[in-house]
């Protein structure tokens, strides 16, 4: 089976993150860029479903020159080579312009079954595995918590509000998947020192036949007018328990009419 | 006046809150127009719509468009945007129908905001992002402006509307019928509010130290007429279910009152309940760091406290 697993650099949660005063992007020099922690669950998912079916694992991302920490972090987890989707035309592309980029580049590249997290940390719109499948016409097995592979079926259980869905389609495919689906491995020694050998294709734009009219911040389909730094909270009343910690909970929340 | 088209959550043919938000909003910016897609439309059904200002209901029942995942009902918007040319598109920021909104915007060549949690002048949307650090303002500039909007952050205000009804007949694509639902699988609990309409959430995290001490929190939501939540730390150990558990990857919620027993407020949990009104925190540790977005925080035993406090609570009511 040819999987290939789309992985983003995100700016890590922990720093303080920002948009770029100029251009209202996203400022990935502000803050340490780190693998989108979904996106670890979608390589485990991958590297398992090799394990038991056999083929081969491709990591794809787009992102700048810096995204390569991702692809190696990616690499050392198991996956057998890798292609960056690296060009300066792709600054700045929103949602649309990303799923257009990434399934010319999956054309391009070819698939079985594309896995994917089900949202990033930084963007979070959680709306890519569904447009990678509109724009690829392969069935759309997102947020899956499980995922099976039969000879050419697939079924995944998809979370909803209720609980979950089971749903059935035929490969080529496209699934993300939440944090429930595994435990992501933790690169070994040997793994690292593998990585560095793998190899990692680059791609720009006109090698992958993307459309540069659809990508880039000129060419998106929305764009931020204005945005500021939210207002912190007013501190507040914090009280240690001395048997009575409830009865004053409840003072405040009577002083705020919850009760 | 241009119509907005709305699309309708609901479930056992009940509307759902956030619909009545949407048709709220909608009112604001043309004639609001429901779009109900899958069975169990009712007279009960039209009438709520109507009476929260629908225009037009547009009805497209049929068990096909809720037997394949999302392709189907992006299939039925798309449809109605070259019907009706509407202003916009409305949609709740749900998993599912972010992603309808995401498939649709590729199908009618236009501009998707997600999590929306106000749209105004222009319709320009009002976002909140990084767990609530950054206030940001978009607008789309392509095509129909296709507008997610979080649950729970406008206001519902009743106004009737015409409530005009449409059959629609979509025949769905084969290319939408490839990923089938054969089975769904409910894990309810309880008759509580759901997590993400709910005014006031309560949340047990792994200091409320196993499943069957959950009935703790869930008292003090039932005291509060509250949803339960969790964060993921309980939801991992199987002290509660999944689609309970509030956070990044758990659900986005914004009460007027978030309750958090239990929780250290770790930046993944915090950016699923970052924008409640108002937090109180109960932990024993007095440098957890939820303490640091509490309104009003108790650091004590969550054995003690919550029940104390929902004794107190029924005293009062
Ligand atoms: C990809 C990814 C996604 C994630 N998504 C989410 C998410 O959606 N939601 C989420 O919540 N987390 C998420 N996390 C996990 C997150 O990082 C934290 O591990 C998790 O939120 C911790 O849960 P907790 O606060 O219940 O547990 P802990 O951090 O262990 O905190 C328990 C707290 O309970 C207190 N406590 C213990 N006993 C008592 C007592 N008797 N009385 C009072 N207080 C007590 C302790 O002082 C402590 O502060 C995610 C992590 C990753 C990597």
């Amino acid at each position: 089976m040819n999987i290939v697993v789309c992985v983003k650099q995100v700016p890590d949660t922990a720093t303080e993150r920002k948009l770029r005063s100029d251009d209202k992007t996203l400022d990935r020099d502000a803050a340490d860029g780190v693998v989108n922690e979904l996106d670890e669950y979608a390589v485990e998912e991958a590297l398992r479903l090799k394990e038991a079916h056999g083929g081969e694992v491709t990591v794809l991302t787009m992102g700048p020159d810096k995204a390569s920490d991702t692809i190696r972090k990616a690499l050392a987890m198991g996956a057998d080579k890798a292609v960056h989707l690296v060009d300066d035309a792709l600054h700045g592309s929103d949602a649309l312009g990303t799923s257009h980029a990434l399934a010319q580049t999956l054309k391009k590249i070819g698939f079985d079954l594309v896995v994917l997290g089900s949202e990033s940390t930084d963007a979070r719109t959680g709306v890519l595995a569904a447009m990678l499948a509109e724009r690829l016409n392969v069935p759309q097995l997102t947020f899956a918590n499980k995922v099976e592979v039969n000879g050419s079926a697939i079924t995944i259980q998809r979370v909803t509000d209720y609980g979950y869905d089971r749903v059935e389609a035929s490969l080529p495919a496209v699934v993300s998947v939440v944090e429930k689906i595994n435990e992501p491995r933790y690169p070994s020694f040997k793994g690292i020192m593998a990585a560095k050998k793998k190899p990692v294709e680059k791609l720009g734009v006109a090698d992958a036949e993307i459309d540069a009219a659809q990508v880039g911040l000129a060419n998106a389909w929305s764009e931020v007018t204005d945005f500021a730094a939210a207002p912190p909270r007013a501190a507040g009343t914090i009280v240690k328990d001395e048997g009575d910690g409830g009865a004053k909970a409840a003072d405040f929340l009577a002083s705020k009419k919850f009760i | 006046m241009s119509e907005v088209l709305v699309l309708v959550e609901h479930v056992e043919g009940q509307v759902k809150k956030v619909t009545l938000e949407l048709l709220t909003l909608a009112r604001k910016l043309g004639a609001p127009s429901a779009v109900w897609a899958g069975p169990g439309y009712s007279a009960e059904a039209k009438a709520k719509l109507a009476e929260y200002g629908a225009e037009k209901i547009y009805v497209a029942d049929s068990a096909d468009i809720a037997d394949y995942v999302v392709a189907p009902k992006a299939e039925l918007l798309a449809q109605l945007v070259s019907s009706a040319s509407p202003a916009a598109v409305l949609v709740a920021a749900t998993a599912e129908a972010k992603e309808i909104a995401g498939r649709l915007a590729i199908k009618i060549d236009s501009g998707v905001l997600t999590d929306a949690v106000g749209i105004g002048e222009g319709l320009v949307a009002d976002q909140s992002i990084f767990g609530g650090g950054v206030n940001v303002q978009s607008r789309v500039t392509k095509g129909t402006p296709i507008i997610a909007v979080r649950p729970n952050a406008t206001p519902v205000e009743a106004a009737a509307g015409a409530g005009a009804e449409e059959q629609v007949s979509v025949a769905v694509s084969d290319a939408a019928k490839v990923a089938k639902v054969v089975e769904r699988v409910k894990e309810e609990k309880g008759a509580r509010p759901e997590l993400t309409e709910a005014a006031i959430v309560v949340s047990g995290g792994r200091g409320v130290g196993s499943a069957e001490n959950f009935s703790i929190i869930e008292k003090l939501a039932d005291s509060l007429g509250a949803a339960v939540g969790a964060s993921r730390a309980a939801t991992d150990a199987g002290w509660y279910p999944h689609q309970f558990q509030v956070g990044q990857t758990g659900k986005t919620v914004s009460p007027q009152l978030y309750i958090a027993a239990g929780i250290s407020g770790a930046i993944q949990h915090r950016a699923g309940m970052q924008t409640a009104k108002t937090i109180v925190a109960i932990n024993k540790d007095p440098e957890a760091p939820i303490f640091e977005l509490a309104d009003y925080g108790v650091v004590g035993d969550l054995n003690q406290v919550v029940p104390q406090l929902t004794e107190e609570i029924s005293k009062r009511k």
